[in-house]
C-alpha cells in the first residue's frame, strides 16, 4: 500500500533512480579498482614464476643438474625479500636444493598453479607454487610467498567495501534531497492547478526567478491559463451578450407579432407586421452569426488554414468594394498599398477585418472627409492603417471599443451591432498581432498589426 | 426543374417543398437519409437540396459522397445548421455545389437552387451574353446596349456578367458577394446596393427600358419586364 503510493510518486522514483545510479557506478568503480590491483598482483606472481622456470631451465641445459642446484642456492641466498620459494627433489622425493623442507602433498600435477598454506621457517604463510618436471625423475617447485600480497588485498577489499557503503548512504541522502527539490519545484504548479480546479481562475504558477526549466514550464502553464481564461471570458461575454443584447431585438420581433395578432385589422397590416418581424429576426441571426464567427476565430482553429498570401490585391479588393460606397457619401477613399505585401495568415479573415475597419471609417466620417487605407512593412511586421476624420473614440472608451456589443456615444445613431472591432481584434490576435486604436486628431487611426511570421514555412 | 428535398424537419421541409412548388418546380421529398439516398441514386433530378444532419444512420455528407462516388454530378445545395467555415469547407469538399446555413430566407434558397439547376444545363464556354438589346462580349471585354458602347470598370463588368449569366433568375446580395467579390462574410453596409445602383446608372439610365430589376426581400434580376 505505502509502497504503491511511493512508487506512484515521481519524486520518489527520481530519488531511487538517482541513488541506484550512484551506487551502481560506485560498485563499477570498486570492481575496476579491485580487478586492476588485486588481479595485477596475481598476474605478476604468475609471470615471476614463469620467468624463474625459464631461466632455471636454461641453467640446466647449460650445466646440467649441478648448474641447476647452484643457481637455486644462489637465488635463495640473494633473495632479500625472502618471498621466493624453490624446492628441487630427487625421484625418491628427497630434497636436493631449495628453501622448503618437504614437498607439499597437494602439488601433484605439473604445469598447474596451486595456492596453498606452507610452513616456512616456523611461520605459516600463503604461497603460490607451480611444479615443473626436470629430466631424470627430478621435480622442481617454484613459487612465491604471497602473504604480504594477501594482506594488501584484504586491506583493499575493506577499503572498497567501506567506500561503497559510504556511497550508498550518500546516495540515500542525495535521493531524499533530489526528491525534495523535485517536490518543491512542482509544488507551485500543483498548488496553482488545485486552486484552478477549485474554480479560482486568477491563480498563476509562481516563478522561482532562476529562469530554469521549471520557470519555463511555469511560463507555458501560465500562457495556457491566460488563454483558457480569455476563452472563458469570451464565452461569458457571449452568454451575457445573448442574455442582454439579443433580448432587445427578440422582444421587438415578438411584440410586433403579438401586436399584429391582436390589433391588425387588415390582411395588409398583418403582412407588413410579419415582414418587419422577419427582418428583425434576420438582424438577430446576423448578429448571432457575427458572434459565432468571432468565437470561431478566437478558438484559434482557423490557424490550420494559414498560408502565404499577398495582401496587396486583397487590400485593393477592399478599395474596390468600398470605393463606391465612399463616393456615394462624398468621402474620398485614399489607398496607399505597395505592389506586393507578403504575409502569412488567413486571407479571408484579414480581408474581413480590413473591410470592417474601412466600413467603420466611412460610416463615422462626415461628408467631404478623407478615409485613408495604407499598409507599410515594418521591421517586425505589417501595419495596415485606416484613418478617418470622424469623431474618434474617447480615451476612456478605447479599451472597451473592442468588446462585443460596445457602442460608443457617437455610434448611437449609426447602424451596427458593435461587433465590428471585436472581430478585427480577434483576427489580429489569431495572427499573433494586435489592433491599436489611436488618436488621429481628428478622427480615429486604427492600426491592424500583423507580425512577420519567419518561422512559418 | 425536378428537385429532391432531403430534410427531416417537418416544418422546414414543408415550407421548402411548398415554396419550390409555387415557383413552378416538381418536388420530391425524403425525410431520412436512407430514402434520400435511394431517391437520389435511382431517379434523375435537376438539383438536390440536402440537409446535413439526417436521421436513419445516413447523413447528408454520406449521401453526397456516395452520389459523387457513382459519378452522379447532379447539383447539390447543402442546407445545414453547421455554420462554421470548416463545416462549409467540408461540405464543399464532399462534392456540394453550394452551402446555405440555417436559418435561411426562402428567396435565398430558391435563387441558389435555380442558379444550380441552370448551371447543370449550360454546356461549353460562353463568349457572348445577350439579354434583350444588351450584349456582353467576354473576349473583347466590351458591353453594348442598342449598339451603343458602354464603358464599365472591371468590377462593374464582372457584376453585369454575373447578372447576365443568371438572367431571368433572382440573384441575392449574398450570391453577388460570393460570386463577384469572393466575400464570404456580411459586409454590414449595403455595399451591393451601391454597386448595383452604379451599374444601373450606366446600363439602364440612358435607355427607355430598365433591365436590372430589384426583387423585394430577395435581390436583383436581369430581365426586360419589371417584377
Amino acid at each position: 500500500m505505502i509502497g504503491n503510493i511511493l512508487l506512484r510518486s515521481a519524486g520518489f522514483r527520481f530519488a531511487v533512480i538517482y541513488a541506484a545510479l550512484l551506487v551502481a557506478s560506485a560498485f563499477g568503480l570498486a570492481f575496476f579498482l579491485w580487478w586492476s590491483t588485486a588481479g595485477l598482483l596475481d598476474r605478476q606472481t604468475e609471470a615471476a614464476i614463469q620467468t624463474d622456470a625459464e631461466s632455471l631451465w636454461e641453467h640446466w641445459l647449460e650445466d646440467g643438474m649441478r648448474g641447476l642446484v647452484a643457481t637455486i642456492e644462489d637465488r635463495v641466498a640473494q633473495n632479500i625479500d625472502d618471498d621466493a620459494i624453490y624446492l628441487l627433489v630427487d625421484p625418491q622425493g628427497r630434497r636436493v636444493a631449495g628453501n622448503l623442507e618437504r614437498w607439499p602433498t597437494a602439488v601433484a600435477e605439473a604445469g598447474q598453479v596451486f595456492e596453498l598454506q606452507l610452513q616456512r621457517a616456523g611461520m605459516r604463510s600463503m604461497a603460490r607454487v607451480q611444479r615443473f618436471d626436470v629430466p631424470n625423475g627430478y621435480h622442481l617447485l617454484i613459487g612465491r610467498d604471497i602473504q604480504l600480497r594477501l594482506q594488501l588485498r584484504a586491506l583493499l577489499k575493506n577499503a572498497l567495501l567501506w567506500a561503497v557503503t559510504v556511497v550508498a548512504v550518500m546516495a540515500a541522502i542525495g535521493g531524499l534531497v533530489v526528491r525534495n527539490l523535485f517536490r518543491r519545484a512542482l509544488h507551485s504548479v500543483s498548488v496553482t492547478a488545485a486552486a484552478i480546479a477549485a474554480g479560482d481562475l486568477a491563480q498563476r504558477v509562481r516563478h522561482s526567478g532562476r529562469g530554469d526549466e521549471f520557470d519555463q514550464l511555469a511560463d507555458v502553464i501560465n500562457d495556457m491559463l491566460d488563454r483558457i481564461s480569455r476563452l472563458m471570458d469570451g464565452v461569458k461575454q457571449v452568454s451575457n451578450a445573448i442574455a442582454h443584447d439579443l433580448r432587445t431585438p427578440i422582444t421587438r420581433a415578438r411584440t410586433r407579432l403579438e401586436d399584429a395578432l391582436l390589433h391588425a385589422a387588415t390582411r395588409e397590416e398583418l403582412q407588413a407586421a410579419i415582414e418587419r418581424a422577419t427582418a428583425d429576426l434576420d438582424d438577430i441571426v446576423r448578429v448571432f452569426q457575427a458572434l459565432m464567427r468571432i468565437s470561431e476565430i478566437e478558438a484559434g482553429s482557423r490557424r490550420s488554414s494559414f498560408e502565404r498570401i499577398d495582401l496587396a490585391p486583397l487590400l485593393r479588393g477592399v478599395e474596390d468594394m468600398y470605393g463606391v460606397v465612399a463616393e456615394e457619401r462624398e468621402i474620398a477613399l485614399a489607398v496607399e498599398v505597395p505592389n506586393q505585401l507578403n504575409a502569412y495568415g488567413d486571407a479571408a479573415l484579414i480581408q474581413q477585418a480590413v473591410a470592417n475597419l474601412v466600413d467603420n471609417a466611412i460610416k463615422f466620417s462626415p461628408s467631404a472627409a478623407t478615409v485613408r487605407l495604407s499598409a507599410v512593412v515594418g521591421p517586425t511586421g505589417i501595419e495596415i492603417v485606416v484613418t478617418d476624420q470622424g469623431p474618434g473614440i474617447p480615451k476612456a472608451d478605447v479599451g472597451k471599443a473592442t468588446e462585443r456589443f460596445f457602442r460608443g456615444e457617437s455610434a448611437r445613431s449609426t447602424p451596427g451591432a458593435g461587433l465590428g472591432l471585436s472581430l478585427v481584434q480577434a483576427v489580429a490576435q489569431l495572427h499573433g498581432g494586435a489592433l491599436r486604436l489611436e488618436d488621429g486628431t481628428p478622427g480615429l487611426r486604427a492600426v491592424l498589426f500583423l507580425p512577420q511570421a519567419d518561422d512559418a514555412t | 426543374m425536378r428537385i429532391l428535398v432531403v430534410e427531416d424537419d417537418k416544418d422546414v421541409a414543408g415550407f421548402v417543398v411548398r415554396g419550390l412548388k409555387e415557383s413552378g418546380h416538381v418536388v420530391e421529398h425524403a425525410d431520412n437519409g436512407r430514402d434520400g439516398l435511394f431517391l437520389a441514386a435511382s431517379e434523375k433530378f435537376d438539383a438536390i437540396v440536402l440537409d446535413r444532419m439526417l436521421p436513419g444512420g445516413i447523413d447528408g455528407l454520406h449521401i453526397l459522397e456516395t452520389l459523387r462516388g457513382q459519378k452522379n454530378a447532379v447539383p447539390v445545395l447543402i442546407l445545414s445548421a453547421l455554420a462554421a467555415v470548416d463545416e462549409r469547407v467540408k461540405g464543399l469538399q464532399a462534392g456540394g455545389d453550394d452551402y446555405l446555413t440555417k436559418p435561411f430566407a426562402f428567396s435565398e434558397l430558391l435563387a441558389r437552387v435555380e442558379a444550380l439547376g441552370r448551371r447543370g444545363n449550360s454546356e461549353g464556354p460562353v463568349t457572348r451574353l445577350k439579354v434583350e438589346d444588351l450584349e456582353l462580349d467576354l473576349l473583347a471585354r466590351q458591353v453594348r446596349r442598342a449598339g451603343q458602347k458602354i464603358d464599365l470598370q472591371p468590377r462593374e463588368f464582372r457584376l453585369l456578367e454575373y447578372l447576365m449569366r443568371h438572367a431571368g433568375q433572382v440573384v441575392t446580395r449574398t450570391m453577388l458577394l460570393e460570386g463577384v467579390w469572393d466575400y464570404h462574410f456580411d459586409p454590414q453596409t449595403n455595399v451591393i446596393d451601391v454597386h448595383v445602383s452604379r451599374l444601373r446608372q450606366k446600363v439602364d439610365k440612358p435607355f427607355p427600358v430598365s433591365l436590372i430589376q430589384t426583387v423585394r426581400n430577395a435581390g436583383y434580376m436581369l430581365r426586360a419586364e419589371p417584377v
